[in-house]
């Protein structure tokens, strides 16, 4: 029986974890406890350094058996061809892409990412505010059939516009499709957006929201009451 | 660079994404071929058991709650995957190859010594284990996974991993003394 057996109990505890000491696989704290083993028994340090010889072969050992033909792989995709195609939910693919993009960046980059997009809502908050005003203070003539102001008669929508979108893109945007906003900035940074001056069939409303939807303008949208 | 983590791909072929699948892998695929060769043997063997493994994390990708690091999982597959086989294989034909192996230089120990430097022999050795410890050994050393990844991936508690990973190095010692190297351990 040599040094090492002979130590007080939870010697042999701190030998069996020299082979995941030398994989780099243990917790920071046993990892400090190892070492410090290591530091005041020669004989520790003696089998470590037996460990490490094992460690080095068996990855020599492992790099020496080569890799699969391509014909795994092919034989693979032909058996995923041949699966059932996949059914796969709207909210799961929105979902995945937002956790994607979030888990792409770095904490810091998201703290600045954050701090952007706050700046940019409360930004154009103001922007589209002031739209809102210019709407309410033309004045003049109006026929009988000109559009209501009465902010509950019609058809509406709720958008969010694109965060680079400047009060220039979201003008003409509203100009060319003939809309107004009738409300906002809600939470989140929608706005009621009203698409007619009437109420319209839902199938409608839905054809009108899929085309609005392809402005780079709009970030979100979605029918509303 | 950042690349998607292994994570992100699996819940994108959960997606039914291809291109995912692809990514994985390509990442992945000779780690686990290497896994499976060392438990089975046999070349042919283990590239169908890997198409098998990667066509299994495609259907149960939906699945995977990335409890523990997707390599993990992996492995496990693999592993469930290379004992089926071996339960079809005849268990005389890897204990012959396996006897061979080390019989052949047990026999003259010193033109072993002389023949072959300590690394070879080690190596040599390595794959004389038995099954079991060939795979805690790989999986412990090539693998770097830790204590509860092991005691995971081969379904036994933790304080086995270590015991098992002692016996499996204790073997290897008496192996490469019956070819001449006495480490002066155990």
């Amino acid at each position: 029986m040599n040094a090492t057996n002979q130590e007080a109990p939870g010697s042999r505890d701190i030998e069996d974890l020299l082979p995941w000491h030398a994989a780099g696989t243990l917790s920071r704290r046993d990892a400090q406890r190892v070492e410090e083993a290591l530091a005041r028994d020669p004989e520790l340090a003696r089998r470590y350094a037996l460990v490490r010889d094992e460690l080095a072969e068996s990855i020599h050992l492992n790099e020496t058996l080569g890799a699969p033909s391509a014909r795994a792989m092919e034989k693979l995709f032909a058996k995923i061809d041949a699966e059932p195609e996949r059914r796969q939910s709207a909210s799961f693919g929105l979902g995945s892409r937002i956790s994607d993009f979030l888990a792409s960046l770095s904490p810091r980059t998201l703290a600045w990412s954050a701090s952007a997009a706050v700046f940019a809502i409360l930004l154009q908050a103001g922007l589209i505010a002031g739209v809102m005003l210019k709407e309410t203070k033309t004045v003049g003539y109006e026929t009988a059939s000109a559009p209501t102001t009465d902010p509950g008669v019609g058809a509406f929508t709720l958008i969010r516009f694109a965060p680079q979108a400047t009060s220039d893109d979201i003008n003409k945007f509203l100009e060319a499709n003939k809309l107004s906003i009738a409300a906002g900035p809600m939470a989140g940074g929608l706005y009621k957006v009203r698409v007619a001056v009437t109420g319209i069939p839902k199938g409608e409303l839905a054809r009108i929201v899929k085309k609005l939807q392809e402005d780079k303008v709009v970030g979100f949208i979605a029918a509303t009451e | 660079m950042q690349t998607t983590s292994d994570e992100v791909l699996i819940s994108r072929i959960a997606g039914g994404d291809r291109l995912a699948m692809q990514v994985l892998y390509a990442r992945h695929h000779v780690r686990v071929y290497r896994f499976v060769l060392r438990l089975v043997r046999n070349e042919a063997t283990a590239e169908d058991l890997i198409s098998e493994v990667f066509l299994d994390v495609w259907r149960q990708a939906g699945k995977f709650e990335g409890r523990s690091a997707a390599s993990t999982w992996m492995l496990s597959i693999a592993r469930f995957k290379a004992l089926s086989s071996l339960r079809r294989r005849p268990e005389e034909e890897l204990d012959e190859e396996t006897a061979e192996q080390i019989e052949d230089h047990a026999d003259d120990p010193e033109a072993t010594l002389a023949k072959k430097e300590k690394g070879s022999a080690l190596r040599q050795c390595l794959a004389g284990l038995s099954a079991d410890h060939r795979e805690i050994i790989d999986l412990v050393y090539y693998h770097e996974k830790s204590v509860e990844e092991v005691a995971e991936i081969v379904g036994i508690p933790e304080a086995t991993v270590k015991t098992r990973m002692f016996y499996a190095r204790k073997k290897l010692s008496e192996l490469l003394k019956e070819q001449g190297i006495d480490r002066g351990w155990p």
